[in-house]
């Protein structure tokens, strides 16, 4: 085993999703290196990748949001950008962490949707969500009926 | 402000959310940031070194597989600094190996034990439950002391 001696200590790395009709990645991407006074930021095909301070991150991604509030989702990312430990340039394939983004940029649209309707609606009125818990169970009857139903 | 932790703990829907709502989120890439930030011996690709696994102690029996031990280090720490937790139940991103997959049951396990604030949602399917989902997020954190 060999010593490590890391990288970028001190900094956070943020990506910023864009799931928006009007505001592309590149778009969101020339409007960050507009102010971003020494933060590093990668453009990627979902977003951007944003590494600095916390408090000159948060500042860059504040800005950007303002571009579509509704469309523009921001997570945490633990390696910085281009780490060859983690980004698919030197590993092929894609990153790990792409298919958990990947799977829930399919529900981005409801959640969106949500967001710009809870802007003009008390969110005390909606009803709570119904659990997978508490809704109906498939009866025991029904599912004799369909063993019954398969062919010999 | 409060500290949320967030099951699957990669969710950028939950991170995002908790963050617009005014608290701090607690995920996998907090715990892997610590890690991929302090100098120690090199071993890639996540910095996990055989001390988690001993770490992992505390939250899991020395039976358990070390894979689920070592992943107990990185969320152990995270659970009991937590002041609320927020649960997606089916979360198919939340899929892996047998390692993970028991890690996750010990998680929602020593999350339901915990007293304190919980939410437990799922996905959802179309506008109207996104809605819900939303509202219910909103609610639950605008009680923890957020934005509303």
């Amino acid at each position: 085993m060999t010593d490590y001696t890391p990288a970028n200590v001190g900094t956070v790395t943020r990506y910023v999703v864009v799931e928006s009709y009007t505001v592309t990645p590149a778009d969101v991407a020339i409007r960050a290196y507009e102010v971003a006074k020494g933060v590093m930021i990668k453009e990627n095909c979902f977003g951007l990748v944003v590494m600095g301070k916390e408090e000159e991150v948060n500042r860059v991604i504040a800005e950007v949001r303002k571009m579509d509030p509704a469309h523009i989702f921001v997570k945490d990312r633990g390696f910085p950008p281009g780490d060859a430990r983690r980004c698919r340039a030197t590993l092929g394939g894609a990153r790990p962490g792409f298919h958990g983004i990947e799977f829930e940029m399919t529900i981005l649209p409801y959640i969106s949707h949500a967001i710009e309707e809870l802007e003009h609606r008390d969110a005390s009125t909606v009803p709570a969500p119904q659990s997978q818990l508490t809704s109906p169970r498939l009866d025991i009857y029904r599912l004799k009926k369909m063993i019954d139903a398969q062919e010999p | 402000m409060a500290k949320i932790f967030i099951y699957p703990a990669t969710s950028l829907i939950l991170s995002d959310m908790v963050t617009r709502f005014g608290h701090t989120p607690l995920g996998s890439a907090i715990a892997i940031r610590e890690r991929v930030q302090t100098a120690g011996l090199e071993s890639i690709p996540l910095q996990i070194t055989p001390e988690e696994p001993k770490k992992g102690l505390r939250w899991a029996a020395v039976e358990v597989p070390s894979g689920v031990r070592g992943r107990m280090s990185l969320y152990g720490p995270m659970i009991e600094m937590c002041d609320a937790a927020i649960i997606i139940n089916n979360a198919d991103l939340a899929f892996g190996c047998m390692g993970c997959a028991r890690t996750n049951e010990l998680l929602k396990f020593l999350i339901r034990q915990k007293d304190m604030p919980k939410l437990e949602l799922e996905y959802p399917k179309n506008e109207e439950e996104g809605t819900q989902f939303v509202a219910a997020l909103k609610r639950f954190l605008s009680d923890l002391g957020g934005k509303s």
